[in-house]
């Protein structure tokens, strides 16, 4: 279990949080095709490597921030509020 | 039995003061307080301790600790208890395990005899077929074989298992002279430690040592006691090492319960576990008699207790010499003291169930009772394996040594190299100070990071470079396989009884790298997960394939570094389970406790069908307070409802209440409930049950990272409120009774629309007129410290009107008979909007909702699924649900029954079911598979609802 830091709470484990995944950016629904849509549900980077993704901090202060980790080694660097 | 009890040994742990007397197999013996089983037994002249797995040949002692393979006993209602490490209590009641009938006639030994039959991959190769052979005959016949203790379900007196999450700054795996100069080093620069040790004592191998190690072990010892930043725990076992030095340990023998997993989040990782010595090679390795250098000196030294009485020791490294010398100590003749550095050998060993003449490597023969190897050591490189290191073989020195480990692992003493105690300490100060500054300095980029939260102390220490001057490899060598004709017949792995010629048949058969020979023939993979077989499998595997042993590579060794009991990984649960304020009064009602999600609910007082035919003919009342409850403020809810609604939201006056339907951004059904306007900037949202945390996060998603810029509050209030349901025909006239402050009339209350007034006295109440049962009903949220009040006002106040609590399952058969589907229930994590016979409510003109485009797309699909009501056409047959409807010809599945009941309104079975488009139209006959194989009929009704579907018992 990685620790997970969170810019409010503080390092917490990572099963106080929950993992939301990459950072994808949402398109207009009114006039996505749904091609465009199901690449924003489904399609994901997935590098073995440095990603930036979103975590929400579940039992603590009730915020989704980002954090960037590397895949491959799980280090974190600076998290933020979104 | 015999007495080999010795006179007082200068290192012993036993106190001779305290005698505990205890049964092996039901003849009561005696030890000492610092007896573990096995010494006690061994003090009595026990030899045999347990029958091995497949050939069951008899066992003895081996290593004499917590990785002996034969070792494993029954003690009362526990089993495989490991006699090695397990310290000696009064009373104990202790037995053989694995062994039928009994430990000295076993009728498995047959095995031996047929011993062929049972070699590498005997099981993949016979019990394949004819299948039903294996159910009928194998299965049972291969369980009276089985290894392990018996498991007594009923009286299990040792299953209070605890846990505990500890955050030191600096973990010590091992309580050896490195690990413990490590630890006070650590803690005098200002690291909080935790210094784990394996045995009952700090000391490692000083322990059983002589006097300059005794002398060393008390000075270090005392040097651990005495730092007040060293938190030491014994009898534990560091069992894994995961990401970001999450670190599991296992402390044993615990005040509060038999075994405690210990959770740590370590800045620093001091790996010190020593090395443990290695098995010899040879036909009869396994015969009890035959053990290890450290065994013979852990039995005289700790436990003074003499191990046979002529021996012969085989000795390639100064451990074993000295052993040579505890021995004569210990009044033991030594019949030959072989030395394999000069080429020496032991060719084989005879004897049953004990030794009783040894063939050297030159041809004699001679008489002994004890055979003591001392032939090279295993480097437990496992918490190293787990932090992503591969260790390297080193032919010079005859093991593994360390190769690449992060920063926030650090490796020390034996099994990074060789030492006198004095080198040993020196190195564990180093790595210890080393350790502190990683972890000191990782404590305070923590706090820096999180600066709103906590402000790190002080400034950040400067970075420590690692000058550690590296321990010696003294050279030793390679005794792996003895030189004897039979070598191969001995053992590798003791537990999964697999000897060397197994290894070599499988080396023949293909199963040449040491990764698919460890599968096929289990080498190592018994309860000391190759502890001692690992670097022997390697070298036997290397010899049949004529190369080296650093090309044969090893298996990797995973968590857990020892086996750990199921009850421990269990444990106790920090989750607590949340209780409505009124669930003291069901309880003390007669309810039956329903446990759903988080909550403990209701299920019925007794009678469910009588109190929901109580809801359809008078009134009664129900405690639905986990109903997810989220109080939303601000200007932007609307917009907020917009989106996550599929419903329009924008017309909704104060005072009136719309139903909704969630989806997720796939066009997945995922939630539903009902909001009400309360004020002008101020809505109550319901959502369900189980669903209630998800949608709070979900809600907080969107406002916190798509549309920041709306103002909305969210504040989930459901345990603040308490839900009662008053639902029945009588309902309205019970709360004209107590509701104080709102008109309850039709006309000034109807249908879908909420208030706010006094009930029983209660102010603040919120009173929503919905229904979920299809009766007349109001929904009261009373704030719950006076929840008890209002429920027991309403029970009180209703006598006269036939008033009767009623629970979830009488709330699911009413919502059936009225056809209000469950999400989750009636669908699951593909039913699309369209699928959840939404009709109408769903609006696709809308600008922005979640899983818009999926919308769109599914409602152009024909193939979709449809909910429907369905009515078997034996009244008196309930389908269980989950129940197919298949095809009455090719039995292809064309839906499913997705909730059933016996209406007692109706009298008849009711369902509601996802059936495929053909069968979706009113009236049409469906086959619905049964649990037990039977087909029965059903047919498909005009509407979700049984029970007026025109909804006028509601509306009233």
């Amino acid at each position: 279990m990685i620790v997970v830091p969170c810019p409010n709470c503080g390092p917490r484990n990572s099963s106080d949080l929950r993992p939301c995944g990459e950072i994808t950016s949402r398109p207009d629904p009114a006039t996505a095709s749904l091609s465009e849509w199901r690449t924003y549900l489904y399609l994901r980077e997935n590098p073995a490597g440095w990603v930036t993704e979103t975590w929400y901090c579940r039992s603590g202060c009730r915020r989704y921030f980002t954090i960037e980790r590397n895949t491959a080694t799980n280090e974190i660097r600076d998290s933020e509020v979104s | 039995m015999s007495n080999l009890r010795l006179p007082e040994r200068p290192g012993e742990v036993i106190d001779r003061g305290t005698p505990l007397s205890f049964t092996w197999n039901g003849k009561s013996f005696t030890g000492h307080r610092g007896d573990t089983i096995a010494s006690a037994l061994t003090a009595n002249g026990v030899e045999v301790f347990a029958r091995s797995m497949k050939y069951k040949r008899k066992r003895g002692i081996m290593t004499a600790d917590h990785w002996d393979p034969n070792l494993f006993v029954q003690v009362g209602d526990e089993p495989n208890v490991r006699a090695g490490s397990r310290r000696l209590e009064a009373g104990m009641q202790v037995s053989a395990q694995n062994v039928w009938p009994n430990l000295n006639f076993d009728v498995g030994t047959a095995n031996q005899v047929v011993g062929r039959f049972l070699s590498s991959g005997f099981y993949y190769k016979t019990f394949m077929r004819p299948k039903w052979f294996w159910h009928n005959v194998y299965q049972r016949v291969l369980r009276k074989f089985a290894p392990g203790g018996r498991i007594h379900w009923e009286t299990s007196t040792h299953g209070a298992y605890d846990k505990r999450y500890a955050h030191p700054d600096v973990l010590v795996a091992g309580g050896g002279p490195a690990g413990m100069a490590a630890a006070v080093s650590a803690a005098e620069a200002d690291a909080k430690v935790m210094l784990v040790e394996h045995e009952p004592e700090l000391g490692g191998h000083l322990r059983w040592g002589d006097a300059d190690d005794l002398a060393a072990l008390a000075e270090l010892r005392s040097a651990v006691d005495a730092h007040p930043n060293i938190e030491v725990l014994l009898d534990s076992t560091v069992t894994g090492r995961y990401d970001h030095n999450w670190v599991a340990v296992m402390q044993r023998s615990h005040d509060i319960a038999p075994e405690r997993l210990v959770k740590a989040r370590v800045g620093s990782l001091v790996v010190a576990p020593g090395l443990i010595e290695r098995p010899y090679v040879f036909s009869g390795n396994d015969t009890p008699g035959v053990m290890l250098s450290g065994a013979a000196r852990r039995l005289i030294n700790l436990w003074a207790v003499k191990p046979g009485s002529k021996a012969v020791v085989l000795s390639a490294n100064p451990e074993g010499d000295a052993v040579i010398a505890d021995l004569e100590a210990a009044g033991v003749e030594i019949v030959a003291a072989l030395d394999a550095r000069a080429g020496d050998d032991i060719a084989e060993v005879k004897g049953s169930g004990r030794v009783s003449k040894v063939v050297l490597g030159d041809g004699r023969t001679v008489d002994a009772d004890l055979v003591v190897t001392a032939t090279g050591w295993t480097a437990p490189t496992s918490l190293l394996n787990m932090a992503g290191d591969r260790p390297v073989y080193d032919p010079s020195a005859a093991r593994y040594f360390p190769n690449q480990v992060p920063d926030n692992v650090l490796a020390t003493g034996g099994i990074t190299g060789n030492g006198s105690t004095a080198e040993l300490a020196a190195h564990g100060t180093a790595t210890g100070t080393l350790a502190a500054n990683r972890a000191l300095r990782l404590r305070h980029a923590r706090r820096a990071a999180a600066s709103r939260a906590r402000s790190p102390e002080g400034p950040r220490p400067e970075v420590l470079e690692d000058t550690r001057t590296p321990l010696a490899r003294v050279p030793h060598p390679e005794c792996y396989l003895s030189s004897g004709a039979n070598a191969k017949k001995g053992m590798v792995d003791y537990s999964e009884d697999v000897a060397a010629k197994d290894l070599v048949q499988a080396a023949g058969e293909g199963f040449d790298s040491i990764e698919l020979m460890k599968r096929y023939t289990t080498v190592t993979m018994g309860p000391t997960q190759g502890k001692l077989e690992t670097v022997n499998a390697a070298a036997v595997l290397a010899k049949a394939r004529q190369m080296e042993m650093v090309d044969i590579g090893t298996t990797v060794w995973r968590p857990p570094y020892a086996p750990i009991s199921l009850g421990a990984l269990a444990g106790r649960i920090f989750e607590p389970v949340r209780r409505s304020a009124l669930q003291d009064w069901h309880d003390a009602h007669g309810a039956a406790p329903l446990l759903a999600g988080q909550w403990v609910r209701p299920d019925h007082y007794g009678d469910p069908m009588g109190e929901a035919l109580n809801v359809r003919e008078n009134v009664g009342i129900i405690d639905v307070t986990p109903l997810g409850k989220l109080d939303l403020r601000g200007p932007d809810v609307t917009k907020l409802l917009e989106l996550v609604y599929v419903n329009k939201w924008q017309k909704l006056d104060i005072g009136r209440v719309r139903y909704g339907t969630m989806v997720a951004e796939d066009g997945v059904v995922s939630d539903d409930g009902v909001t009400g306007r309360l004020g002008e900037d101020h809505y109550l949202m319901t959502t369900t049950s189980s669903g209630a945390g998800a949608v709070w996060e979900m809600l907080e998603d969107y406002l916190q990272t798509y549309r920041p810029e709306w103002d909305v509050h969210v504040t989930a209030v459901t345990g603040g409120l308490t839900s009662i349901n008053v639902a029945g025909p009588k309902s309205r006239e019970l709360l004209l009774r107590l509701v104080d402050g709102v008109d309850l009339s039709p006309e000034a209350f109807p249908y879908f629309n909420v208030r706010r007034g006094t009930v029983a006295g209660v102010e603040d109440c919120i009173i929503w007129r919905i229904g979920f049962t299809g009766e007349l009903s109001y929904e009261v949220h009373v704030p719950s410290g006076h929840a008890l009040h209002v429920w027991e006002a309403l029970l009180a106040n209703g006598e006269d009107l036939g008033i009767k609590p009623f629970g979830v399952e009488s709330q699911r058969i009413l919502r059936l008979e009225k056809g209000h589907y469950i999400v989750g229930q009636d669908t699951d994590g593909l039913t699309k909007a369209p699928s959840a016979g939404l009709g109408g409510l769903v609006k696709l003109d809308k600008p922005d909702t979640l899983g818009l485009p999926e919308l769109k797309a599914a409602y152009e699909r024909t193939d979709l699924p449809v909910l429907v009501a369905v009515q078997p056409d034996d009244p008196q047959l309930v389908p269980t649900e989950a129940d197919q409807i298949v095809d009455g010809d090719s039995n292809r599945i064309l839906g499913r029954i997705t909730s059933s009941r016996m209406s007692p309104t109706l009298g008849r079975s009711v369902c509601l079911g996802q059936v495929d488009p053909s069968l979706a139209a009113a009236g049409t006959s469906v086959t619905i598979l049964l649990v037990d194989g039977r087909r029965t009929t059903g047919t498909v009704q005009e509407h979700h609802a049984h029970v007026d579907p025109e909804g006028v018992r509601q509306n009233v």
